[in-house]
């Protein structure tokens, strides 16, 4: 038995998610010390917008951090580093001189920006800026938020432009407010956090000028762009004064580091409501023509930065729970799985779930879901199956996309999230990836790969084929399925998707 | 023929009589449908509202069918919850003790795994979700047979098949040893299904304290075993392990 993990040292991650603010203190082998996690409100003033307090962040981050160092049983002097993850393109804009927010954050998923969207890409449209960026111009991005707040915000602009309003996505408010706030505190962000702003040059891995300039924002309250791995300064106050914040990278960019996909053509899906995946490409920002977007994976100190290819599915687990509270056919979601196994295939029905179009690699708005194949010997087993592997299919079109844009051939995805305790699925995947889908052993990739990146900040870990060693797998599932009958499915399900578009005519939209 | 038992009949007659499509019922209601005194028809409903087959709602004083006869009628827990349940406990497991874990649950006479997590070496190693295992000589079997009375006539019905040497086939001493399995809490697999390999098992129990299924860790008997007794540690591992699950399905804490 290796219980001898309370003896330290050890590594803190806070994780400022959507939903929740938590603290987990990792030991040198990567293993889990304790958890503390808080939720905070979510605000929803219109339809369409959302909004998060951030001093209530602030409060429950610094309560997650001491509960979890309490329950560890530990002090200061036994934690060597903080790391951070975030929420990634949440935005907040806040007085410097009174540390006070000058408005709730706006959230990811709050839309109030679509019509200055379209209005910014004139009349190139959405990908005015994607040659600098990666990113079309979308509203989860932060740029177009922060031009809101500005333009919104009464006497804002003033402010701003006096030089007293700094702006930041949430890992800046964390670390500016953990090293001290008013007194002395750092306004940094991180390249995978400033490259979810639509505002830094993928290739400069600075703020573009012209950008900054299209969108009317004063340079002054950008935060320093720093890499993911780094001492930015030390907590000064609370139960880690003195200790080196020295990480800070989106959750997706975490759970890539958490999976120690660290070469080049290695990637990790995260399966929970929705699935996000990326790829590690290597040292070259790759432009995707297949829907992709281009961002940053990750930059330890002063190395090369490493570039990733993001896809994401809009519905996957929120899928079954549709199936669960919407339809009743099942009572709780892994009951979806015996449903699904309870017959030997889809019985020709298809399900592809664009309830609010088609994202990745199609974007198509105007599509919405069908369920297609329908025959009177379809069962609800059979819809329950096509709705596992809806999931599946899904991950495999973006997988493609990956591959045209790259030119790099998926050997194995890793896999976590709420969804990989389903073994039909994962099974379901390998056999339409036609690749190894691994598990790996702690399933708290984003808050590990944040723990980690700051162990390397700090030397605790000495390089990344250490935290390699420390991964470890827990579960594979291998392709089982004959190669026709899966190029017979694709071929049924890309009909299937087919017959999605179009449904919304062009005024409805 | 013995006599059938009058007050079993009248709780059976209650129980239709407020099944019958939206209803509550009051007492006096009750009694008079069924030619009963006001005090014999309380007696009874007072125990149906203790075993929770009968709730009285507490505004009317009216009586309704209870939540605990809907258990009965879906009383199995799903073997994928079970899965999702222990995903993060086995994997804890696994790790701290560097061996195999696996959760199996009683299937057609034998024990079905649903869940496996490998040894966290990096060696190769093939997921044995639906594999089935035998109910008398390995510790996951011998744990289930132990707790759960169905699982317990399955494996004794059979002959007790010999996979080693050490495999137990006599029938009293299979019993025996079941009665230690129940008095410690848990059961060991020293080279009884397979040469070289020990296995440690302790069972898991839902929120009624039913046995519904059992965890495992399992790997070389040089690992497993030291001075030919079964590392204490290990054994103290899984049971935390089997404890928290139990816990995750709302088991109380013993």
């Amino acid at each position: 038995m290796t219980d001898a993990h309370t003896t330290g040292p050890f590594i803190a991650a806070i994780d400022q998610g959507t939903t929740s603010s938590r603290c987990i203190v990792f030991d040198k082998d990567g293993r889990i010390v304790s958890v503390d996690q808080k939720e905070h409100e979510q605000i929803f003033p219109k339809p369409g917008w959302v909004e998060h307090d951030a001093a209530e962040i602030w409060e429950n981050v610094q309560e997650v951090v001491a509960g979890a160092i309490v329950k560890a049983g530990i002090t200061s002097a036994d934690v060597k580093a903080i790391g951070i993850t975030n929420q990634r393109e949440t935005t907040l804009l806040w007085d410097k001189n009174t540390g006070e927010p000058v408005h709730n954050a706006l959230v990811w998923q709050d839309t109030r920006t679509d019509a200055l969207c379209k209005e910014l890409g004139r009349n190139v449209g959405q990908d005015r800026f994607r040659r600098e960026t990666g990113l079309p111009l979308a509203s989860y991005f932060a740029g177009p938020k922060v031009r809101w707040l500005l333009d919104n915000v009464e006497g804002l602009r003033e402010r701003a432009e006096r030089g007293d309003i700094l702006f930041g996505t949430m890992d800046s408010w964390v670390i500016w407010n953990l090293t001290g706030g008013t007194d002395g505190g750092v306004h940094v962000t991180d390249v995978t956090n400033a490259s979810r702003t639509l505002l830094m040059n993928l290739h400069t891995m600075q703020w573009d000028d012209k950008i900054v300039q299209s969108l009317e924002i004063p340079p002054s309250v950008l935060p320093e762009i720093r890499s993911s791995a780094e001492v930015y300064g030390n907590a000064k106050g609370g139960v880690l004064d003195g200790v080196p914040v020295a990480s800070a990278l989106g959750d997706q960019q975490a759970a890539l580091f958490g999976q120690t996909c660290f070469a080049q053509g290695e990637a990790k899906s995260t399966y929970g409501t929705g699935t996000f995946m990326l790829m590690n490409t290597g040292h070259t920002p790759v432009n995707s023509y297949n829907g992709l977007l281009t961002t940053v994976g990750y930059q330890i100190g002063d190395q090369k930065p490493v570039y990733a290819l993001e896809g994401s599915i809009a519905v996957t687990g929120s899928l079954v729970q549709w199936m669960r509270d919407q339809m009743g056919l099942i009572k709780s979601a892994a009951e979806i799985e015996t449903l699904a196994s309870s017959v030997e295939d889809n019985g020709g029905a298809y399900f592809v779930p664009a309830f609010s179009g088609l994202f990745a690699p199609y974007w198509r708005p105007d599509a919405r879901g069908v369920i297609a194949g329908l025959t009177r010997y379809v069962t609800k087993a059979h819809i329950a199956r096509a709705v596992l592997e809806a999931t599946a299919w899904q991950t495999r079109e973006i997988s493609d996309a990956m591959t045209k844009d790259s030119g790099v051939e998926l050997t194995a995805l890793k896999v976590d999230g709420g969804m990989t305790s389903n073994n039909l699925l994962m099974q379901t995947l390998s056999d339409f990836l036609d690749a190894p889908v691994v598990r790996p052993m702690v399933a708290e990739t984003t808050c590990l790969g944040a723990a980690y990146a700051a162990g390397l900040a700090v030397g605790f870990w000495p390089d990344t084929d250490a935290l390699r060693a420390n991964w470890r797998r827990a579960a594979e599932w291998t392709p089982r399925m004959a190669a026709d009958t899966r190029d017979r499915e694709y071929k049924s399900w890309l009909k299937a998707v087919e017959r999605t578009m179009g449904w919304i005519e062009d005024e409805e939209s | 023929m013995a006599k059938n038992i009058q007050s079993l009949e009248r709780a059976a007659a209650m129980l239709r009589l407020l099944a019958g499509g939206e209803r509550r019922l009051g007492l006096s209601d009750i009694a008079s449908s069924l030619g009963l005194a006001k005090g014999t028809a309380h007696g009874i409903l007072r125990t149906l509202q203790l075993e929770g087959f009968v709730e009285q709602d507490p505004a009317s004083g009216r009586y309704q069918l209870g939540a605990e006869l809907l258990r009965l009628g879906n009383s199995y827990l799903d073997v994928h919850e079970l899965r999702a349940r222990a995903l993060v406990w086995t994997d804890d497991l696994a790790r701290s003790s560097g061996e195999s874990v696996h959760l199996g649950v009683l299937h057609q006479r034998g024990v079905l795994i649903v869940h496996h997590v490998f040894r966290p070496d990096d060696s190769r190693q093939v997921l044995e979700v639906g594999a089935m295992q035998p109910l008398h000589s390995t510790a996951l079997g011998k744990v289930i047979a132990a707790y759960d009375p169905v699982a317990h006539s399955e494996a004794t019905e059979v002959e007790l098949r010999p996979f080693t040497p050490r495999t137990v086939t006599g029938g009293a001493e299979f019993e025996s040893l079941l009665d230690l399995i129940r008095a410690q809490g848990w059961a060991a697999d020293v080279e009884e299904t397979w040469e070289g390999v020990a296995a440690v098992a302790a069972p898991i129990h839902d929120r009624r304290r039913m046995p519904v299924g059992a965890v495992a860790v399992t790997g070389a008997v040089e690992r497993v075993c030291a001075g030919g007794e079964l590392r204490p540690e290990l054994v103290a591992a899984v049971r935390d392990c089997a404890r928290a699950v139990s816990r995750d399905l709302g088991a109380g804490r013993f």
